[in-house]
């Protein structure tokens, strides 16, 4: 047995809350020591994971198993493979970024100034859920992780989140995720059944479970329910409803890990028991998802350009986004495939960089009404170039990452329904348009009187995390190698699980 | 050395970029040390693309100084470079008005690291779509240099800055839409962006695309190509963004705009309509024509009826494109003949004495704008005694865009002219007539800004009109010399520009 980097890095947030609660709560400056800690600890080792995955072998690598509960078939067994590599760099690199937000400015209250203790703890704990669905390679884990990345949201919300709605949006969004991942649950407990009576052994092995041979019915009649249940956290139209009104009462780090890593969550769980083990429902229902992730690709761009909050224009343009990798998923083709696993990644920093930058806005001017705002950049040079970089990654800018993802994705729709393509073309201009008019908006012109001589500029943990969050954007932008070839890897696996293709 | 003259074209292209990435890191707020900085890194790119200039072999066939690289070889795209004389003029002519556009800008004192830093960045992303040859890489730059034009515009222009500038955004966005959809269908049917593969098998492929028949799909692939050059030369209809991007944008963004920016279009139909859409080309050649035509005309009436100095000289750009655009039209009508290779070295020429005498032009305008701050040419009047050096710039920089012959414009213009009349007869002597209202609008605005009554304003006291600054002469200079080199003496740039248009038709 190897060095089990994976379930260290799955399980370092966790030892990390039990630390950190152990710590009296006033000693806010060692509890955020101990989250930076172990977060540069994890980001470090999944660095390392994503550097030393083996690209020519392909497959699952860094293969962890240990019995759980043998007599029902559950092991606990971990793995990355070209797909889910980047997603776990993409936590790690999410849950630093955010504990440097996080730390705040006692002076201008920004940040998270109440009970920091228990914010991090449960931040933490979702981190861990996070993870190990990133890495699960058993059915049951994966499922048992997703519920340990969803509970904590709702305190999360409804405890540090915008006064004004974050009893609603925390109720809404655990109901909402609930529900979906009850949906889906039902799937997987029938698949497993159906897996075990085939083969006369019980399993919630995936790779053993990607053997099982489904019939073409039976997947017909599963693909869509466990797709969709899984979906609803990768907020596919139309049961996108929950994510915006999540984003918008979630205090800051909780909106970048909700829009950057959560939502990738329900997709990639989506990508991985949906089409990975009913690939034939898959193909059935490809058009189905096609027209519900074009459906969102451009009205969630139109949404989000008539906003006048500015976390609400971000949430709406997450529906867009997510949108486009449910579209790539749709495809069913390398192209398409290859660009939805970039744009997971690329659309997760981009997303966690805009709330970050919000944040900053929102925490020393209390208002996120764009109308309200103005000379940003000004005040906060930084934190403008930040979001001008996160706004030409959203508008598929080549040079960023967003066109590096995107591309792909819409040649993978030229290759299954051009119509497809040609519509979801227009949300690049709305994306434009709506991008370009708030950063002028917020960032330029006047500093509105109300707002003159209370602003401060970002500290520079803030800037530290602005920098990491960019220089990603920019690197996969202009060295597409550095990211795409592990991704192909992956997609690989896939497009043998649908038979060539 | 050997490291430079295997990596000309790369140099090049992403010198500016890369001292604009260093300009980021050069503490200081020392506006002077900005200034020099970029204006000095600019004669890098100048000096390289000379050295391209004088050891390319115009009789070689094929793109010369190649290089490629590893970019995105999931999707079968290379960073692939390379020149012929089509491309090599425009690169020069870029690398040319950048310093000059550069100078121009000392005038600037607001936040000058980062206006000079999106200036090398545009230089960067000009620079790419003339030396791309492949199709992704092009259209990547493409959409690249709209970004730091967008923030010039927004951030150092005029009064109606927000409007211009996301106008310009969103209507060249909009128009690129076609554009990448077409570069995606290709790059989805070969398997590859390489334009030289693209341009050997498209032309020819006959096979139905998801059931439609091929002449169709070529058909709406061709318009798509077509609307997004059209937008960026621009072409009537689609010109409304150019007046409002021109006038509002700070002079040196509308030096770079009108010298090089518009070209893009037209390079586009060049590098990419011809050779990929020769068929669609040659059926619709009268539908551009007229669009040409059109321009032509109503370019020349709108800046005739503009009381805007600036706008006059942006509604000039419309129509003299309009003849860049006929050159083409005609070329693509008879490909082939010798009439079209008259026509297309006319077109190319006229591309690059635009360059010269429009960003002359808009330079001179932000001259006098500066010291006067207002751009309404009634108020002007009467200033050539006031400043004798400015008027006989300003006359001689007219008469270039007005077409006198002995300078640039009249040959580059002749040229179109003389090869598209047998082609496109009707639509070359409408065209003709719209000569006529150039020299028209010409003539107005030196009339109302030189001479008649004078405006006691600008003669004394506090507002009394300065002369031209040796800065600014020095900017002038070398687009005079340019100017008059041409006009009396084009084989230099034509045999280069000849050459390439027989080996590419």
């Amino acid at each position: 047995m190897n060095f089990p980097v994976l379930s260290i890095i799955t399980f370092t947030p966790m030892v990390a809350a039990a630390i950190m609660l152990l710590l009296p709560a006033q000693r806010k400056n060692e509890t955020r020591a101990v989250a930076l800690a172990a977060a540069i600890f994890a980001l470090t080792l999944s660095f390392w994971v994503f550097f030393n995955y083996d690209q020519a072998a392909g497959g699952y690598q860094f293969v962890e198993k240990y019995n759980w509960l043998p007599a029902l078939g559950i092991t606990l067994q971990f793995g990355v493979d070209g797909m889910s590599a980047p997603l776990v760099l993409l936590t790690g690199v999410v849950m630093f970024t955010g504990v440097l937000i996080s730390w705040g400015d006692e002076h201008v209250m920004a940040g998270i100034q109440d009970r920091p203790r228990e914010f991090f703890a449960f931040l933490f704990i979702l981190a861990t859920g996070v993870f190990g669905v990133f890495v699960s390679l058993d059915l049951f884990m994966l499922f048992f992780f997703y519920e340990i990345a969803v509970f904590p949201m709702y305190l999360l919300i409804a405890i540090w989140g915008w006064v004004v709605t974050r009893e609603y949006a925390a109720m809404k969004l655990t109901l909402y995720l609930f529900i979906g991942s009850v949906v889906s649950l039902v799937g997987v407990i029938v698949m497993y059944w159906v897996a075990g009576h085939n083969s006369g052994v019980f399993t919630f092995d995936m790779l053993q479970m990607e053997k099982a041979g489904f019939s073409q019915t039976f997947q017909n009649i599963w693909f869509l329910p466990v797709f969709l249940g899984f979906a609803v956290l990768g907020g596919i139209w139309p049961f996108h409803n929950w994510s915006p009104d999540g984003h918008v009462a979630a205090p800051t780090a909780v909106s970048m890990f909700h829009a950057g890593v959560l939502m990738k969550l329900g997709a990639f769980a989506a990508l991985r028991v949906g089409i990975m083990l009913l690939p034939e429902g898959a193909k059935y229902w490809s058009w189905l998802i096609m027209l519900f992730a074009a459906v969102a690709v451009v009205y969630g761009a139109y949404i989000a350009f008539v906003q006048k909050d500015l976390k609400y224009m971000i949430g709406f343009s997450s529906v867009s986004h997510m949108g486009l990798v449910m579209l790539g998923f749709s495809t069913l083709n390398r192209a398409g495939l290859t660009g939805a696993g970039v744009q997971m990644f690329s659309h997760g920093v981009m997303t966690a960089l805009f709330f970050a930058i919000t944040g900053m806005i929102y925490d020393r001017s209390h208002t996120r009404q764009i109308p309200e705002l103005g000379g940003m950049s000004r005040i906060m040079p930084f934190a403008a170039i930040g979001f001008i970089i996160g706004g030409l990654v959203s508008m598929g800018m080549p040079g960023f990452s967003g066109f590096v993802a995107e591309f792909p994705i819409f040649m993978g729709v030229w290759g299954s329904r051009w119509l497809v393509a040609v519509i979801a073309s227009i949300s690049i201009i709305i994306t434009a348009a709506y991008i370009m008019r708030n950063i002028r908006q917020v960032f330029f012109g006047d500093v509105p009187e109300k707002l003159e001589g209370h602003m401060t500029d970002v500290t520079v943990l803030d800037k530290v995390a602005i920098t990491t969050l960019c220089l990603f954007m920019i690197a996969i932008g202009l060295f597409p190698s550095f990211m795409v070839p592990m991704v192909q890897t992956g997609v690989e696996n896939i497009l043998r699980l649908l038979g060539g293709a | 050395m050997n490291f430079i003259a295997t990596h000309l074209l790369s140099l090049i292209l992403f010198t500016p970029a890369l001292a604009a990435v260093i300009m980021l890191f050069l503490p200081s707020d020392d506006h002077r040390l900005f200034r020099w900085f970029a204006f000095g890194v600019s004669f890098i790119p100048l000096t390289l693309s000379l050295v391209v200039w004088f050891n390319f072999r115009s009789i070689q066939p094929g793109f010369q100084f190649q290089e490629t690289y590893t970019w995105y070889a999931a999707i079968g795209s290379s960073l692939h470079l390379g020149v012929d004389g089509l491309s090599l003029t425009m690169v020069l002519l870029t690398t040319l008005l950048t310093p000059l556009a550069l100078l121009a800008s000392f005038s600037i004192n607001d936040n000058v690291k980062a206006y000079m830093m999106l200036f090398l960045f545009l230089e960067t992303g000009m620079l790419g779509v003339f030396m791309a040859l492949d199709l992704l890489i092009f259209f990547v730059f493409w959409e690249v240099g709209l970004v730091p034009m967008y923030f010039l515009i927004n951030q150092w222009g005029s009064a109606n800055r927000n409007y211009a500038s996301l106008k310009f955004m969103i209507y060249t966005m909009g128009g690129s839409l076609g554009l990448l959809l077409a570069v995606q269908l290709l790059g989805v049917l070969f398997k590859t962006y390489d334009l030289q593969f693209i341009a050997a098998n498209w032309s020819a492929y006959t096979d139905p695309i998801a059931g439609i028949p091929a002449t169709t799909v070529k058909t709406v692939a061709f318009w798509a190509f077509a609307i997004a050059f059209a937008v960026k030369v621009p072409l009537w209809p689609f010109h409304t963004w150019l007046p409002d991007a021109h006038t509002e944008a700070p002079t040196a963004g509308s030096m770079i705009l009108a010298g090089v920016l518009l070209k893009l279009g037209a390079y586009g139909f060049l590098r990419l309509i011809l050779p990929l859409y020769p068929a669609e080309a040659h059926n619709f050649a009268g539908a551009l024509a007229f669009l040409a035509t059109a321009a032509i005309v109503f370019g020349a009436l709108a800046s005739y009826a503009q009381t805007d100095f600036k706008r006059l000289v942006a509604y000039s750009s419309v129509n003299h494109m309009g003849f860049v655009v006929l050159g083409i039209a005609a070329a693509a009508f008879a490909a082939g003949t010798a009439d079209a290779t008259i026509a297309l070295n006319g077109a190319i020429l006229q591309m690059f004495n635009h360059g010269l005498s429009a960003a002359g032009m808009f330079f001179l305008v932000g001259v006098i704008y500066e010291r006067t701050h207002t751009r309404d040419l009634e108020e002007f009047g009467g200033l050539f005694p006031l400043v004798p050096v400015y008027g006989g710039i300003l006359i001689f920089t007219s008469m270039a865009s007005l077409g006198l012959p002995g300078l640039n414009g009249f040959i580059s213009e002749f040229l179109v002219v003389r090869g598209s009349y047998p082609i496109l007869t009707a639509y070359t002597a409408i065209s003709m007539l719209g000569l006529l209202f150039t020299g028209a609008y010409i003539l107005k605005g030196i009339k109302k800004v030189l001479h008649g009554p004078i405006n006691e304003r600008w003669a004394h006291g506090e507002h009394k009109l300065t002369e031209i600054s040796t800065r600014e002469v020095l900017v002038m200079v070398p687009l005079m010399a340019l100017i008059l080199w041409i006009g009396i003496y084009p084989a230099w740039i034509l045999d280069v520009i000849n050459k390439a248009v027989v080996m590419l038709f």
